[in-house]
């Protein structure tokens, strides 16, 4: 068993009571929500930045080339240079527009995926929000998004940001069924919705390896669904140079663009962040059934290894998708919503109800 | 059509109104100005060598009239023959149209009136191609332009 | 008839809904403009606006010798540069009877079917990056630097050469010309499984491409779209069967027909000649004969008179050149008849009734080239 891993509780215990004995009580929580929402904030900026490396350096070593490696060496300051440049950029002001909704969506964007984040176990004792609804407020803060985006279409008052929001906001309300439902199914397999329970109970084996068939159906569908909710990838139609509009933020420019920019691809993390969670084991190591050498190598590695680990292979995969295949039409798109994968979601949850019924797991 | 000979019979059998020149590349008929439309027709919808296909289709600017050519060949026997005719009006240059028959036919005829000026009667939408409204009609022999074209002294 | 019936143009209705891909726009390839009429996502009608880069070369023509005439042919349709050159070359020779030597033949052979095969590989990148799959642009980039390294050796320049002139070519090809060409042959060979493997069998890229553009054989014929569009509807318009030039009536090759006529059947068209002209080019670049790269010619060319009509195949289909000579050293009047033109006006008739991410596809596979439309 996984019990000699080292434990972030002993740390987080420490730091509440030496601030529990210097101040009074209600200082001390207030200081550590401060505490955690600047670390979060921090991590959030260092994770974008590193994410939009990251994607041109794979881009372009499939593409057979090098990627930005001028700036910096290996070209790591690229993203910091490309922020500065969207900083310094000019804030057009659009006439017609409803200026509070229009300065308003970008921010709703950033929250919901910012309150998203803040639910994901990043190691063993390490989790801010622990609610025993974790994963069903996770799919539900993070629909929130759609909100921002169907606002930014309608405030730009232009025809084609309009089109755009319009296009995005349908894809992302449909593919929301599909996300929703091959979660449940391990959720079915836990008997929980709190992510970490989820997560210990992987301690014997991974879900996917543990579930098998069901299990692998769901993570499938759970990777083609995830990709369309944020907007990336094969489904990126709405946002597409070769089409006519950049779609619902077509208008804005400079921070505000930067901020709908970093957005997308911190849900990429989030959603890696959940596929690893539910699916990969979390922060649980790998364990080969009786392998006792074998399992004790692992423990050495920190749990928070394993989980940063586990979601930047989604995140690869994900990005792989993106620079391979061409795009779909929207019709096509929402085709392959309600007429393949909502069925198959549905017969998938049905099985692995009676899975569970019949006990026929391990 | 086995040989130059044997199309050239037909065509005068077909075309009794055109003269058929001999000896050249392609055999060339000669049609006058009145009959293009029907000579089009005929050549178009012969059974035994339709012309289904317009390879090309200019003018040619001779400083007494323009000469308008059209380049056919059929797709069954890969025939090919240039049609002419000769438009001896420079000041209102009219000809029919002939892009009921061949569809292509309708941007060309675009293209030779915004070089030459030569109209074209019926044609569904007779604008310029390339050029400007106001522009002169660049490709004849008496085209002068101050500004833009630098004349070469050679 | 001395008047004529002016019929009125109506272009726009009050209620219609029009947008503009404008002359500068991604996956346009070169500057037109398309007036697209609009109902909800469909295509009502599309109107083309091309003259954007209209340079008068066929007036041009008139006040040049026939020498200086080929490096105003380069520049119509870029892309097959070497083909627009050999067809006014081959027309002066016919008019002149003059016999070119074999080594320049062959050497056009060559030349021919390297500038097919780098055009194929544009049109194969541009096709891919409009559908979304960006990698296929650094592919197909990657191996067009090798033959475009082939024709730097020999030319010194990589897409423009100029290099055929009437009686033969300029000078000699470098001695490392044969060589290079078969081993870009060899590497080519090993990655055209790759090609297939990215966008061929790919399914999403056949939903976005079969069925779609659906062109039948006699609009194709109506229109004059001939090249690898009008075969993939079943028209055999190839040049090189039907009025074989220089020596491509003694080369065993294939003539790709494909039936049905959507963007799909167009794609497979120019795949398979991709491959076809690897066969020709193993048959003909290791027999190159030794010999004069040209024959002997007058310092000043003069036609005789009369009008001379030749036809080759370009990468795009069929450029014809008609020249109209009156004895002096400036021809009278010189004609190209370009094979884009009907590719384009075609379009609106394959559109109507589709989406506009169809209309990408649909202009993706007739693969246009605008400066050989304005000329």
């Amino acid at each position: 068993m996984i019990l000699d891993i080292y434990s972030f509780s002993t740390l987080t215990a420490n730091i509440d009571n030496s601030l529990h004995n210097v101040m009074a009580p209600w200082l001390a929580v207030a200081t550590e929500l401060v505490l955690i929402g600047l670390l979060f904030l921090i991590f959030y900026a260092l994770l974008g930045l590193f994410l939009v490396y990251l994607e041109r350096k794979v881009c372009a070593v499939m593409q057979n080339r090098i990627g930005p490696n001028r700036v910096g060496k290996w070209g790591i300051l690229q993203t910091i240079a490309d922020l500065i440049k969207l900083v310094t950029k000019e804030l057009i002001p659009i006439k017609n527009a409803d200026n509070f909704l229009f300065n308003l969506a970008p921010f709703i964007v950033i929250i919901a995926s910012f309150m998203a984040m803040a639910a994901l176990p990043f190691a063993k004792g390490l989790q801010a929000i622990d609610f025993n609804i974790g994963i069903f407020y996770v799919i539900a803060v993070s629909s929130l998004g759609v909100i921002g985006i169907l606002i930014a279409g309608w405030s730009s008052s232009s025809k084609y940001s309009l089109i755009g929001a319009m296009r995005s906001g349908a894809q992302v309300v449909s593919y929301e069924l599909s996300v929703g439902l091959s979660l449940l199914a391990i959720v079915v397999y836990t008997g929980s919705l709190q992510l970490s329970t989820i997560v210990q109970s992987q301690a014997d084996g991974w879900w996917i390896f543990k579930g098998q068939i069901p299990a692998i159906i769901a993570f499938i569908i759970y990777l083609i669904a995830s990709t369309a909710e944020i907007n990336r990838g094969p489904f990126d139609l709405a946002e597409a140079e070769s089409e006519l509009t950049a779609g619902f933020h077509t208008e804005y420019s400079g921070i505000k663009f930067a901020f709908f920019f970093l957005a997308e691809y911190i849900n990429m993390f989030i959603v890696a962040g959940i596929a690893a969670t539910l699916f990969l084991g979390g922060w649980m190591p790998l364990h080969i059934g009786h392998w006792e050498a074998f399992n004790r190598i692992m423990d050495y590695i920190p749990s928070i290894v394993w989980f940063f680990g586990k979601t930047f292979f989604i995140i690869y995969i994900i990005m792989w998708f993106k620079w391979t295949f061409p795009r779909l039409r929207i019709d096509q798109l929402l085709n392959l919503e309600w007429k393949y994968l909502l069925p198959l979601s549905l017969i998938n949850i049905v099985l692995i109800s009676f899975v569970v019924l019949m006990g026929w797991y391990f | 059509m086995k040989n130059n000979v044997e199309l050239n019979a037909f065509l005068t059998d077909l075309l009794p109104f055109a003269s058929v020149e001999q000896g050249k590349q392609y055999p060339e008929i000669v049609v006058p100005l009145e009959k293009w439309h029907e000579t089009a027709q005929k050549l178009y919808e012969n059974q035994q060598v339709p012309f289904d296909y317009m390879i090309d289709f200019t003018a040619v600017d001779y400083l007494t009239k323009f000469m308008v050519v059209y380049h056919l060949e059929s797709t069954q026997t890969h025939d090919l023959v240039v049609v002419k005719t000769y438009l001896e009006d420079r000041q209102k240059p009219l000809i029919e149209t002939v892009s009921d028959v061949w569809a292509t036919a309708e941007f060309n005829e675009r293209e030779v009136f915004d070089l030459f000026g030569i109209r074209f009667h019926n044609h569904p939408d007779l604008r310029r191609l390339f050029l400007e409204d106001d522009y002169g009609f660049p490709l004849r022999k008496d085209f002068k332009d101050e500004i833009n074209v630098i004349e070469l002294s050679n | 008839m001395s008047e004529e019936t002016i019929n009125n143009v109506i272009i726009k209705e009050d209620d219609d809904y029009v947008v503009n891909m404008g002359p500068q726009h991604p996956s346009t390839h070169g500057v037109l403009r398309l007036e697209v009429f609009l109902n909800g996502e469909t295509v009502k009608k599309l109107v083309p606006h091309i003259g954007y880069i209209h340079r008068g070369i066929e007036k041009m023509c008139e006040a040049d010798t026939y020498k200086q005439v080929i490096h105003l042919t380069d520049r119509m349709d870029y892309l097959s540069a070497h083909m627009n050159n050999e067809a006014v070359c081959l027309a002066v020779e016919n008019a002149l009877g003059i016999e070119v030597p074999e080594r320049v033949k062959y050497i056009r052979v060559i030349l021919d079917e390297l500038t097919r095969i780098a055009s194929h590989h544009l049109w194969w990148s541009a096709f891919g990056m409009d559908l979304g799959a960006l990698t296929a642009f650094f592919y197909g980039m990657r191996d067009r630097e090798k033959i475009l390294a082939i024709f730097e050796e020999s030319f010194g320049s990589r897409l423009l050469h100029s290099f055929n002139t009437p009686g033969g070519l300029m000078h000699d090809v470098h001695p490392n010309f044969q060589k290079h060409t078969m081993e870009f042959v060899k590497y080519f060979r090993k990655k055209l499984p790759e090609y297939k493997q990215l966008l061929t069998d790919n399914v999403i890229f056949h939903n976005r491409t079969k069925g779609i553009g659906k062109m039948s054989r006699e609009t194709a014929i109506a229109y004059g779209v001939t090249g690898p569009s009008g075969r993939g509807s079943g028209f055999e318009c190839d040049v090189r069967k039907v009025a074989p030039y220089g020596l491509y009536d003694q080369i065993k090759f294939k003539e790709i027909l494909h039936d049905e006529g959507d963007s799909f059947a167009r794609y497979l068209v120019r795949m398979e000649e991709m491959e076809e002209s690897l066969n020709i080019l193993e048959q003909v670049a290791d027999n190159v004969p030794e010999g004069d790269f040209t024959a002997k010619m007058k310092p000043i060319i003069k036609l005789p008179e009369g009008e001379y009509y030749q036809r080759v195949e370009t990468a795009r289909g069929e450029l014809g050149v008609y020249i109209v000579s009156d004895g002096k050293k400036f021809p009278y009047r010189m004609r190209f008849r370009s094979p884009n033109f009907g590719n384009l006006f075609v379009l609106n008739t394959l559109a109507k009734g589709g989406l506009i991410a169809d209309l990408v596809a649909i202009s993706g596979s007739l693969d246009l080239v605008i400066p050989d439309i304005d000329r």
